[in-house]
C-alpha cells in the first residue's frame, strides 16, 4: 500500500471529488496560484481550472458566504481556511448561515459544503493562532465536526464530507501535514460519526483525537513498557456525531478512561465525553474519568512556556497513572 | 491537608474499639505509618497508625472511650490549617445492645465456636458511607460480596476494581491467608448439589459427626518418657494430639480445605487452629505449618499463642489463616462433645478427658486410659468415608505414638 503524506491524502480526496462531481469547486486564500498555504490543493489549479479552484481576497466572511450561497444554489464548495483561527470572522456564516440554513427551509435548502483547514497549535504561533475550536463548532446543533489523525482517515473522511449534503466542520493540523500514512489507491470512503480503535488495551481507554491520536499512542507504548498497562487508544475521528457506542465499549472492557484533547479544558470535547460515559457506563467505571488538556490560558509564545501548556505523554500518563491508582 | 484519624478496624470481627492511650498528643508532628495511639479491640491490643502527616491537631475520643470502628478519634491537618465540624467526643453512633447480647449468646452457648477466622476487616468507613467505584459496586453485588467487609485500596479508602477481586479471592485481606501451595478444585455439578441440598436441610453449614474412642495407654507412656528427660517444654497430650492432627492431615489432604462458596481450596501445607478459651470468649491461634514441627517445637508454640491469647495481645495474623481446628475440653472432665466448625476450614476434632475405662483386651478385662474424639464436618467438603478415614488415622497414629516420628 502506498504511504503518503496526510497533506497529499486530502489533495488526493479533493482531486477525486472534483473529478467525480462537476459540482465541487474550492475556494479560499491562496488556493489557486501559490497552491495552497500548505500545499494541500497543489496541482488543482491546473487540474480544473480558476472556475472551480478560486484564489479569493483575505475577507474570510465573504467568502465564506460566497460558499454558504453557492451551496444553496446546488454546487459543493469547499471552503479553506488558512487557519481555523482566521475563521473567526467568518464564524456568522457558519453558525448563522450553514447551520441554520436547511432547519429554517423547512428542508426545502440543503447545505452540502464543508469548512476546512488546520486547527490547534503549532510551533510557536502564539495565542492568536494556535487555537483549537473543535468544541466551539461541535456546539452548533446542524454542523457536522470532524478531526482525522492520520492520512488513511483524512482522505476518507474528506470524500465522505465532499458528499455529504450538511455542512462539515473539517479540521486538519499543521503538525500534521507530514505526517505519512498508508493510503490504499483504490477508492475508499469513511462514514462520519465512526471512531477508530487505533490500538486495543484492556486497562484503560485513552479518548484522542487528531494531534492528540499520536501522544496517546506514544503514552500506551510507554505505559505498556514502563508501567506494564495495556492502554486502548480510541481515536473519535468525528467529534459531532459522536460515537458513544465506541467509547461506551471501550470503557466497558477497560473500566478507566482518560480523554486527550488539545483545546481548553472548561466545556472541550472531553467534557461531552465525560458526560456520555457517567450516563452510558456508569457501572463499567472503576475510577473518575481524568482529561489531559491544553492548559486553560492563552497560548504562550514563550517555547518553554508552548511545551508546557500542550498535552503531552508525560501528562496522559501521570492520569493513567491516578485512574489506575498506581499512584 | 485534614486527615480524619478514623477508628480503624483493627481485627477481623471488630465493630469498636476502645482507646487506650494516645501515644501522641495534640500539637504533635506525626508522620504517615506513626503510631498514635493503642486500642483495645475485640482480641487484642493494636496499634492505631496515622494515615496521613502533619500536626496532631485534636483528639476527639479520649482515653478510655469505646467507639465505633469508622469514628473519628483525632484529626491530623498542617498547623493552622481550617478543622471541619467535627462530632462530639466519645459520641458515636448509637447502636442498640441487644444487638450485641445476640451475638454473644450463641457463642457463649456452643461449646467450640472459634471466631469466624476468615472474616476480612470492614473498610474504615467515614460516616457510614462506604466509599467504593460504580464498577467495584456492581461487582460486589455480582459475587454476593458485602462492601463493608471490603478494605479500600484507592484515594479516602475507595473501594476499587483490585479489592473487590482481592476480596473474592481471599477471604482476609487484612489479615494472614493460609501459605503455601495450595489447589483450587472446580465444582463438579454433583458437588454443587450436595451442596445445596445439604445447607438447605441443615443450615449454613451442614455438619456431621464421627466419634472414635482412642487407647491413650501408649501415647501417655511416650509423654511421661518425654518429661522425664530434662531438656524442653512439658509436652500435654493437646500437644500430641495437634502434632498428630497435622500428621494425619497430610496424608489426608481431603480434611484440609476450605470451603470458598465456588469452590474447595486444598492446602498442601497445615495450619493447625487450637480453640483456646479466654475472658469471656474463645480464641483460636494457628499454629502454621504444624505438620513440619517437631512436638517440642508444638508444646512451646501452643504454649506461647496460649499465653499470648489468654493476654489479648494476638495480632489478627496470628489467629486466621487455618486450615483445620482442634478443641480440647478434656481438662474439664467433658468425656466428648460436638465443636462448631470454624469457616471457611472444612472440620473440627473436639478432644474429651482421659479417663481410665475398663476394656477387653485379649479377652482379659484391663483397665485402661481412654480418650473419645468427635470430628465435626462440613458435609459439603467431606464426605462420611473420607472423615472417617481420617480420624482413623489419627486413632492409629494416638495408639502408636512411634507414629509421630513416621
Amino acid at each position: 500500500m502506498p504511504i503518503i503524506t496526510y497533506r497529499d491524502a486530502l489533495n488526493e480526496a479533493l482531486r477525486e471529488e472534483m473529478e467525480r462531481d462537476p459540482d465541487v469547486f474550492l475556494m479560499g486564500e491562496e488556493v489557486g496560484v501559490y497552491q495552497g498555504a500548505y500545499k494541500v490543493s497543489r496541482g488543482l489549479l491546473e487540474a480544473f481550472g480558476e472556475r472551480r479552484v478560486i484564489d479569493t481576497p483575505i475577507a474570510e466572511l465573504g467568502f465564506a458566504g460566497v460558499g454558504v450561497g453557492a451551496a444553496m444554489v446546488g454546487l459543493r464548495p469547499v471552503i479553506e481556511f488558512m487557519t481555523w483561527n482566521f475563521a473567526l470572522l467568518a464564524i456568522d456564516q457558519v453558525v448563522n448561515s450553514a447551520a441554520k440554513m436547511s432547519y429554517m427551509s423547512g428542508g426545502q435548502i440543503r447545505m452540502p459544503i464543508v469548512f476546512r483547514g488546520p486547527g490547534g497549535a503549532a510551533l510557536q504561533l502564539a495565542a492568536q493562532h494556535s487555537q483549537a475550536f473543535e468544541s466551539w463548532y461541535a456546539h452548533i446543533p446542524g454542523l457536522k465536526v470532524v478531526a482525522p489523525a492520520t492520512p488513511y482517515d483524512a482522505k476518507g473522511l474528506l470524500k465522505t464530507a465532499i458528499r455529504d449534503n450538511n455542512p462539515v466542520v473539517f479540521l486538519e493540523g499543521e503538525m500534521l501535514y507530514n505526517t505519512k500514512g498508508e493510503v490504499p489507491e483504490e477508492e475508499y470512503t469513511i462514514p462520519i460519526g465512526h471512531a477508530d480503535v487505533k490500538r486495543e488495551g484492556g486497562d484503560v481507554t485513552l479518548v484522542c483525537h487528531s494531534k492528540t491520536v499520536a501522544i496517546a499512542l506514544k503514552a500506551a507504548d510507554r505505559l505498556a513498557e514502563e508501567l506494564q498497562v495495556s492502554a486502548e487508544v480510541l481515536d473519535l475521528r468525528s467529534i459531532r456525531p459522536l460515537d458513544v457506542e465506541a467509547i461506551v465499549a471501550s470503557v466497558e472492557k477497560t473500566n478507566r478512561c482518560v480523554i486527550v484533547e488539545e483545546g481548553w479544558p472548561f466545556c472541550g470535547v472531553g467534557a461531552q465525553v465525560v458526560d456520555e460515559i457517567q450516563r452510558e457506563a456508569f457501572d463499567a467505571l472503576d475510577a473518575p474519568v481524568l482529561r489531559v488538556t491544553g492548559e486553560d490560558v492563552p497560548m504562550p509564545y514563550n517555547k518553554n512556556l508552548e511545551r508546557a501548556a500542550k498535552p503531552n505523554p508525560d501528562k496522559v500518563i501521570a492520569a493513567v497513572r491516578r485512574v489506575a491508582y498506581l499512584d | 491537608m485534614v486527615t480524619k484519624v478514623l477508628m480503624e478496624a483493627l481485627s477481623p470481627t471488630m465493630e469498636e474499639g476502645k482507646l487506650l492511650t494516645w501515644l501522641k498528643k495534640e500539637g504533635d508532628q506525626v508522620s504517615n505509618g506513626d503510631v498514635l495511639a493503642e486500642v483495645e479491640t475485640d482480641k487484642a491490643v493494636m496499634e492505631l497508625q496515622a494515615r496521613g502527616a502533619g500536626v496532631l491537631r485534636r483528639i476527639v475520643a479520649a482515653e478510655g472511650a469505646t467507639v465505633e470502628v469508622g469514628s473519628v478519634v483525632g484529626i491530623i491537618a498542617d498547623a493552622g490549617e481550617e478543622l471541619p465540624d467535627l462530632p462530639q467526643a466519645g459520641a458515636p453512633r448509637a447502636r442498640p445492645t441487644a444487638d450485641k447480647a445476640a451475638a454473644a449468646g450463641p457463642a457463649a452457648a456452643t461449646p467450640a465456636a472459634p471466631p469466624p477466622a476468615a472474616a476480612p476487616a470492614p473498610a474504615p468507613a467515614g460516616g457510614g458511607r462506604i466509599k467504593a467505584s460504580p464498577l467495584a459496586r456492581r461487582m460486589a453485588s455480582e459475587r454476593g460480596l458485602d462492601l463493608s467487609r471490603l478494605a479500600g485500596s484507592g484515594p479516602g479508602g475507595r473501594i476499587v476494581k483490585r479489592d473487590v477481586e482481592e476480596g473474592a479471592a481471599a477471604p482476609a485481606p487484612t489479615a494472614a491467608a493460609a501459605t503455601g501451595g495450595f489447589e483450587d478444585v472446580e465444582l463438579s455439578q454433583i458437588r454443587k448439589t450436595i451442596a445445596r441440598r445439604l445447607v438447605a436441610s441443615l443450615g449454613p453449614i451442614p455438619h456431621f459427626f464421627l466419634t472414635t474412642e482412642v487407647d491413650m495407654e501408649r501415647a501417655a507412656i511416650a509423654r511421661e518418657e518425654l518429661n522425664a528427660l530434662e531438656a524442653g517444654p512439658r509436652i500435654s497430650f493437646n500437644d500430641i494430639i495437634l502434632k498428630v492432627v497435622a500428621q494425619a492431615l497430610v496424608q489426608h489432604r481431603a480434611c484440609n480445605a476450605w470451603w470458598m462458596d465456588d469452590r474447595i481450596r486444598y492446602f498442601d501445607d497445615v495450619h493447625l487452629s487450637m480453640a483456646v478459651a479466654v475472658e469471656d470468649g474463645l480464641i483460636t491461634p494457628v499454629i502454621r505449618n504444624a505438620h513440619r514441627k517437631s512436638l517440642r517445637e508444638i508444646a512451646t508454640e501452643s504454649r506461647a499463642l496460649a499465653e499470648r491469647a489468654r493476654e489479648r495481645r494476638l495480632t489478627p495474623e496470628e489467629y486466621t489463616g487455618g486450615t483445620f481446628s482442634v478443641s480440647n475440653l478434656g481438662m474439664f472432665d467433658i468425656d466428648q462433645f460436638t465443636a462448631v466448625i470454624n469457616p471457611p476450614e472444612a472440620g473440627i476434632i473436639a478432644v474429651g478427658s482421659i479417663v481410665e475405662r475398663p476394656v477387653l483386651v485379649d479377652g482379659e478385662l484391663e483397665a485402661r486410659r481412654r480418650m473419645r474424639l468427635t470430628m465435626s464436618c462440613d458435609h459439603r467438603v467431606i464426605d462420611g468415608a473420607t472423615g472417617a478415614q481420617f480420624l482413623q488415622t489419627v486413632k492409629r497414629m494416638l495408639e502408636n505414638p512411634l507414629a509421630m516420628v513416621w
